[in-house]
């Protein structure tokens, strides 16, 4: 049976070094060593975005990827998005009111960050097809879609 | 009706402005949400507070609801500042702490629990009215140090004025000098209908919306403890099955593993991280018992039975309204409509997976729990009455919610017991997280449901005698066992939806079936309305459509008394162009009356035929609820409920083999998602009567709107809800044979 091991990854620009089981997903190593609690946990299989980071710049659900396998690599989380919230998408969540209860709400900015580098100016049936990976439970999904827009309207 | 306690106690114990702390200035450029901790821990005598006015013009306001994005948490402390006048910019929100006879809601009881879209409509007159009170000091005191009769003094926000001399004093001048009387001043505060409102029924931001864009919203599951173990619990798949043969060699051998740990309704397993936990909990074998009332119960087993018990006329009932005599209408009209509808069980699929985290004392005489729960004051009982300890002896931190809906209401708090048991077990401090997977096997239920109704149509296409038999799983004597005994057994999470309050129909008899299945059932957003409007609004379409009348004319006609409830379907159908056919769709409408909420929907739909699925376009609704405490909110909310509808009406379903859940993720419970939500079109109407419920009101309206939207469109009705693919496929080639 596999023991407990070390890794080194870099985390929001900083080198970070983990010991945990090779198996562990991201995520719990994000949550739970090192305090990245920003990034939820949801389904664990891959099926609700909640966990949504961004490795090596792209989207990615960090409850699929084990820690053996980001290994050197490079995490975005929520936390490292911006200074202070001020990421064009984060004033527009708050500008839109669109988190209710806000569980999924850092997957749901990661994802569409990640929408909005690949395009800027997303129609709403990109927007649509590009976020499906994320559920919100609450239903606030009129609210970031607008929020989205807002940003790529803006910039 | 349920426990009442001493009113005049309770507001003579609300009333307290901030006799201490003024000194401190922990509020200033403090966050706009105040940690109930932060307050505490500079004055005793603060617990009892609803309101502390601070030197500087900071006004803390205690806020008693649980938060899970409904808005609450900011809808109660905004009536409290209205009616006292504060000056919004300087009010900070706290958390208050679980204590039911301070922060009870007084439309419920007394108890501080978060549901039911109960919470501004029950606190509102007692928020409106200590508001006014503590406005009442403020001038009184104000008037003294002036030698000014206190009837010539106002207010402006924040600030109380003498206007003949043109002095003033700011609240927070006033609370460096205030005295507080003994008892709170007698105040009257205006009626709704004729009150001006200053900040009730204007927008702002919601309080908890700050954190929740860039991860720094805690809920509990984010809690660390220093010295924290993890667990995770494998628990019976029948509820009641309980624990026969364990073999936990494989489990124990898991790196990181720490302790196995027998529980009456599973097995813990405890580790250094929540993975190991994991790991563990799947290594164990485990062979259950195999006497729980639920084993060997399944879905179709079910309907067979309830739809029994729903035509059986010898089969004892709970009488829930009886008006006239229907059953002598019914013999007499021209023509009888006689239909079954059908509802599956449906799970609550909150986001954050249930979780807690406890830390039992090593003698085990005190705990203290970090937790997000619907209530707060039950879950401090349940834990300890787990520990046999006295309530004071468990300190309780509470946290957001990552989604309620009825989940986190249940009286035996399972979710929180777990972390105390595990925590007591090892001696360290404990968070218990659920799978998902867990989350649904144990999951607790919008119960299954088959609902009979039978009415009678006179010669002018009147509505003649109505009967309506809804048959479903008990739920108040699962999930909350004393509000059981408190309604006699008349189980409201079941029946409630069935009455149709608003409609003309004098002669009517509507019975309930509760049967004991075993199945854990709990409160889903919109609780038994989701099923028996379903069925009720479907009906009415029915019955319509016999009579040969537009449904919302037909509807119309109904509520020829309810100015209110013509109000929001006239508004409703003249946003969706009702009478415009456009082709491949169809439209349906649905009225709800739901505590007193008046709400109307129109779907508008088209269905694949190759596959079944339907597909909603646009969804146009109207609420009346009254005052709208903070407008934008209910609009949330009721886009929120449509969506949650929209999920119960075409793709949830919880199915049960042998007694256990068969679903396990979100790759086989279907929630919907972005593409799956129509454009939505809501209007709110703002009428001057008392505040009722905006929380969940929409959510019954879709499945029946999308049903008689269908039928609209393809002449087949469904009568089942969820409207599956599958199963509207199977409709339609049916109702392509009948129509052949």
């Amino acid at each position: 049976m596999l023991k407990m091991q070390k890794f080194a990854l870099t985390v929001n620009g900083a080198q970070r070094e983990v010991t945990a089981h090779p198996d562990t997903p991201l995520l719990w190593v994000l949550r739970e060593n090192l305090k990245f609690t920003g990034t939820k946990y949801g389904c664990g299989a891959g099926q609700c975005g909640a966990c949504t980071v961004h490795l090596d710049g792209k989207p990615t659900f960090s409850c699929l990827h084990a820690i053996k396998d980001v290994a050197g690599k490079s995490v975005l989380t929520i936390e490292g998005l911006s200074q202070n919230g001020s990421h064009p998408l984060q004033k527009a969540w708050v500008e839109e009111q669109a988190p209710q209860c806000g569980y999924c709400q850092p997957g749901q900015i990661m994802r569409a960050a990640g929408l909005l580098k690949e395009t800027p100016k997303p129609t709403r049936s990109q927007i649509v097809e590009y976020m499906k990976t994320n559920i919100c439970r609450c239903g606030a999904y009129s609210r970031i879609i607008a929020a989205i827009e807002r940003v790529a309207s803006e910039t | 009706m349920e426990k009442v306690i001493d009113t005049i106690d309770v507001q003579r114990r609300q009333f307290m402005v901030g006799a201490a702390g003024f000194t401190f200035g922990v509020a200033v450029g403090a966050p706009a949400l105040l940690s109930g901790e932060a307050l505490a821990q500079n004055s005793s005598v603060r617990l009892n507070d609803w309101v502390t006015v601070f030197t500087d013009g900071t006004v803390a306001i205690m806020s008693p609801a649980a938060e899970m994005g409904q808005g609450s948490l900011t809808s109660l402390p905004r009536i409290v500042a209205d009616e006292m006048d504060a000056d919004w910019s300087k009010v900070k929100i706290v958390p208050s702490p679980a204590n039911d006879k301070i922060y009870g809601n007084p439309g419920r009881g007394y108890t501080q629990y978060t549901a039911g879209s109960a919470t501004v409509t029950g606190y509102f007159n007692s928020q409106r009215e200590f508001g006014a009170q503590v406005r009442q000091v403020l001038m009184d005191n104000a008037a003294q140090r002036w030698g000014v009769p206190v009837a010539e003094t106002s207010t402006q926000p924040g600030v109380v004025l003498h206007e003949k001399t043109g002095r003033r004093l700011t609240y927070g001048e006033i609370a460096a000098f205030a005295k507080i009387p003994a008892e709170a001043p007698k105040v009257a505060v205006e009626p709704v209908a004729t009150a001006n409102f200053r900040l009730i029924g204007t927008d702002t931001p919601r309080v908890d919306v700050n954190g929740k864009h860039n991860g720094t919203a805690k809920y509990s599951i984010d809690v660390h403890v220093p010295g924290m173990i993890y667990g995770a619990i494998l628990r019976e798949p029948v509820d009641g099955a309980g624990v026969a043969k364990v073999d936990d060699a494989a489990a124990r051998a898991v790196d990181g593993v720490l302790n196995v740990v027998p529980l009456k309704y599973g097995v813990g397993v405890l580790a250094e991280t929540p993975w190991a936990a994991f790991q563990g909990r799947k290594a164990l074998k485990v062979t259950w018992g195999s006497k729980a009332q639920g084993a060997g119960f399944s879905t179709d087993g079910g309907f067979a039975k309830f739809s029994n018990a729903a035509k059986d006329p010898a089969h004892p009932v709970i009488d829930w309204e009886k008006k006239g005599d229907a059953a002598a209408k019914l013999k007499t009209a021209a023509s009888v409509v006689d239909q079954e509808y059908r509802s599956d069980y449906a799970y609550h699929a909150q986001m954050e997976p249930l979780n807690s985290i406890a830390a039992v004392s090593p003698a085990g005489d005190a705990v203290e729990i970090w937790c997000g729960v619907q209530s707060q004051t039950i879950a401090v009982q349940q834990v300890a009455a787990a520990l046999g300890i006295a309530e004071s002896k468990v300190k309780f931190n509470h946290y957001l919610l990552g989604g309620g809906f009825g989940r986190r209401g249940n009286r035996d708090a399972d979710f929180v017991i777990d972390s105390v048991l595990l925590s007591k077990a090892s001696g360290k401090p404990v968070k218990v997280i659920w799978t998902r997977e867990d989350d649904i096997h144990a999951g607790r239920f919008r119960p299954l449901y088959v609902n009979r109704l039978r009415a009678g149509l006179d010669t002018s296409g009147n509505v003649a005698g109505w009967y309506h038999r809804a048959v479903c799983d008990h739920v108040m004597a699962f999930m909350d066992p004393v509000r059981y005994k408190i309604v006699k057994g008349r189980d409201p999470i079941a029946l409630l939806g069935t009455e149709v309050p608003a409609y003309d129909i004098p002669d009517r008899t509507i019975e309930g079936v509760l049967e004991h299945t075993g199945m854990r059932t709990n409160p889903l957003r919109g609780i038994g309305f989701t099923a028996n409007s379903f069925a009720t609004e479907v009906f009415v379409d029915e019955l319509a459509v016999k009579a040969g009348v537009d449904p919302v004319e037909f509807r119309l006609r109904l509520l020829k008394q309810m100015p209110r409830a013509r109000h929001v379907i006239e508004e409703t159908a003249k946003m969706a162009d009702w009478k415009r056919k456009r082709p491949g769709r169809g439209l349906g409408v649905a009225y709800v009356s739901y505590s007193g909420t008046q709400i109307a929907g129109i779907a508008e739909v088209s269905v694949e035929k190759s596959s079944g699925a339907i597909k909603v376009h646009n969804f146009w609704c109207t609420i009346d609820c009254g005052v709208a405490v903070h407008p934008d909110n209910v609009i949330a909310q009721t886009e929120s409920s449509i969506v949650y509808g929209v999920g119960l009406a075409l793709t949830e379903r919880i199915s049960i083999a042998n007694g256990a859940v068969e679903q396990s993720n979100f790759f086989d419970y279907h929630v919907p998602r972005m593409r799956d939500v129509p454009q939505m079109h809501v209007k709110l109407v703002q009428t001057k009567n008392h505040p009722t419920g905006a929380g969940q009101m929409a959510v019954p309206l879709v499945p029946s709107a999308i049903s008689n939207a269908v039928f609209a469109l393809t002449g087949v009705r469904l009568r089942q809800q969820p409207m599956l693919a599958g199963r509207v496929k199977t409709a339609l080639l049916a109702g392509e044979k009948r129509f052949a």
